[in-house]
């Protein structure tokens, strides 16, 4: 199958990456990004996400599969993409001993722009550190690297930003921030394309892959896949947290149970164990202050479930 | 309660610049104690001062019973390091790793061994005694460098992000080994950037500008704060932040 250019800003066809000997980073991806969303790849450090972007970046090949990007193949055109897309990776990835502003003009001049020209995409971003222009970029604090790096990324204007796991290690403040500037940046007509392994900032994001272990777990958007879920879960609190996940765990009513913040979440297939149940069964146990309600999972919750079943099916 | 930290007037001075601005607390025996804030907070800076790799610049500080400041290489033999970014040596083996830390910290030969065999036997990692560290998933990776962190059963130890990364079950089984450890009346110091974590915590402090301004339990401060959750009282302490470091 061929695809249109301009269908979609990404599109995979079984994707498969190996590296020596034998880790298989990709197992068979096949992904289609429409264009002008917030596209978010959620999964843990070693699921497959960096790969994936390597190839869609045009800095590594796939062993097998097919894959384009704006309409572009990732191969044989591979200079086209380069030209429109943006790329922020994980690791800090500009010339320390360049100046702030040195870094910016260089990367302008890169890709046959000025810093001027493209000036209004990135002012609201740069503008937070213009006051450090002069400074050496390997002197930043970690936001302002971050401020920095995205700023180099948009300069030639890009169709598609590609960033890998720009969030990593930034607190919840900062988080929330680098978030809104994503949306703003979405709402100038970019494509987006992010990882995290943050599972709380699924939310914020159009549609969402989940990726475990080289493969797709689920893609839909966040809404969706939380609609999908099919056991039921409970949110349990008691006054003994360390008792109440033991004795939980005891229950084999129960398919799973973990801790979630100040309470714990207790997952039930066909509804084998009612609330009134739990309560009871905690009360004999010793527990007080028990309070139970049924929820809504979390894109968090999804994901557990949906591992669970990657591994039984492996 | 047997106090592990006792902290008065910590205060480090790069310059003209306060990174830790007087900082006060105790940690008690066995207790989890979150140590949040934001980026450039001061977190990192306390962090290291109290592990005795950073010599403050006024005030006290006491861990594991020794003086930060006069008494640091004590300091180092008493407690127990782990972060995300350094924590084995991936070209070492398994039995390798353990047997190295096992030694730094001063564990006798005879009884390194017996400990290896229990370790491993405790984790279910027997067969993995004589692979690469390299070639362990992340979430195995873990819960061996926190197990090689305690392995000298230290009166405290320290945890800086430990769970960056990790898949959202491996970050629960990891929280349940600290669980453990808290249990053996191991203390447990955690800096963390998942709310939900801060929760697990016995008492929870937050850095804003070198200060700590704000500790208690996780269920006082959602009071204190009217927040549903430590993700809005974080929010609130950390806007008040004056300091641009980020």
């Amino acid at each position: 199958m061929t695809v249109n250019k301009g269908e979609f800003a990404v599109c995979c066809e079984n994707i498969t990456k190996t590296y020596p000997p034998d880790i298989q980073a990709l197992k068979n991806i096949n992904l289609k990004i429409s264009p002008h969303q917030i596209f978010g790849i959620i999964g843990p450090d070693g699921a497959g996400k960096t790969t994936l972007f390597r190839i869609l970046t045009t800095l590594i090949l796939a062993d097998e599969g097919k894959a384009t990007v704006l309409g572009y193949d990732v191969v044989n055109e591979y200079q086209e993409i380069r030209k429109y897309v943006g790329y922020m990776p994980g690791r800090f990835s500009l010339y320390q001993d360049l100046t702030v502003e040195e870094n910016l003009k260089f990367f302008a001049s890169v890709f046959g722009t000025t810093v001027e020209e493209n000036y209004d995409l990135i002012k609201n971003i740069y503008r937070q550190i213009e006051p450090f222009k002069n400074r050496r970029a390997g002197q930043l604090s970690g936001g302002m690297k971050q401020k920095l790096a995205l700023s180099c990324a948009l300069i030639h204007k890009p169709k598609l930003l590609i960033l890998d796991e720009p969030t990593t290690g930034v607190d919840p403040v900062s988080r929330r921030e680098f978030w809104e500037m994503l949306q703003n940046l979405k709402n100038e007509g970019i494509t987006i394309l992010v990882s995290t392994a943050y599972m709380d900032e699924a939310g914020l994001c159009d549609t969402i892959a989940l990726i475990l272990n080289g493969e797709f777990l689920k893609i839909d958007t966040p809404k969706n896949i939380v609609q999908q879920f099919e056991p039921e879960i409970f949110s349990v609190q008691s006054n003994q947290r360390s008792k109440l996940l033991t004795d939980l765990r005891r229950l084999p009513e129960v398919s799973s149970c973990y801790a979630f913040g100040d309470s714990i979440h207790v997952t039930v297939e066909n509804k084998k164990i009612s609330e009134e149940e739990l309560q009871n069964f905690l009360l004999k146990n010793g527990h007080e202050q028990i309070e139970i309600a049924k929820i809504e999972p979390t894109v968090e919750d999804c994901f557990m479930e949906l591992s669970k079943q990657q591994e039984e099916n492996n | 309660m047997e106090k592990v930290i006792e902290v008065q007037n910590l205060t480090k001075k790069f310059g003209d610049f306060t990174a830790v601005d007087h900082i006060s607390f105790e940690v008690y025996k066995g207790e989890i104690f979150g140590f949040l804030g934001a980026n450039g907070a001061g977190k990192t800076t306390a962090m290291r001062m109290l592990c005795g790799l950073l010599p403050p610049t006024s005030g006290k500080g006491l861990v594991a019973g020794f003086d930060i400041h006069t008494q640091s290489e004590e300091v180092k033999r008493n407690i127990g390091y782990m972060s995300q970014k350094f924590a084995l040596y991936e070209d070492l083996k398994v039995w390798e790793n353990i047997r190295l830390y096992g030694g730094i910290y001063g564990v006798p030969e005879d009884e390194i061994i017996k400990k290896t065999d229990e370790l491993l036997k405790r984790l279910g990692f027997e067969k993995e005694r004589n692979s690469f560290v390299k070639s362990l998933p992340l979430g195995w990776k873990q819960k061996l460098a926190f197990s090689v962190a305690i392995f000298h059963e230290p009166k405290i130890v320290f945890l800086d992000e430990p769970t960056g990364g990790v898949d959202p079950v491996t970050r629960r089984q990891f929280w349940e080994m600290i669980y453990e450890a808290a249990d053996r009346g191991i203390t447990v110091f955690v800096t963390t950037h998942y709310m939900d974590e801060a929760e697990y915590c016995d008492r929870v402090s937050i850095m804003v500008d070198g200060r700590i301004d704000a500790l208690d339990s996780p269920k006082n401060l959602k009071n204190q704060f009217k927040a549903n959750n430590m993700d809005g009282v974080f929010q609130q302490l950390a806007r008040r932040a004056s300091r641009k470091a980020d």
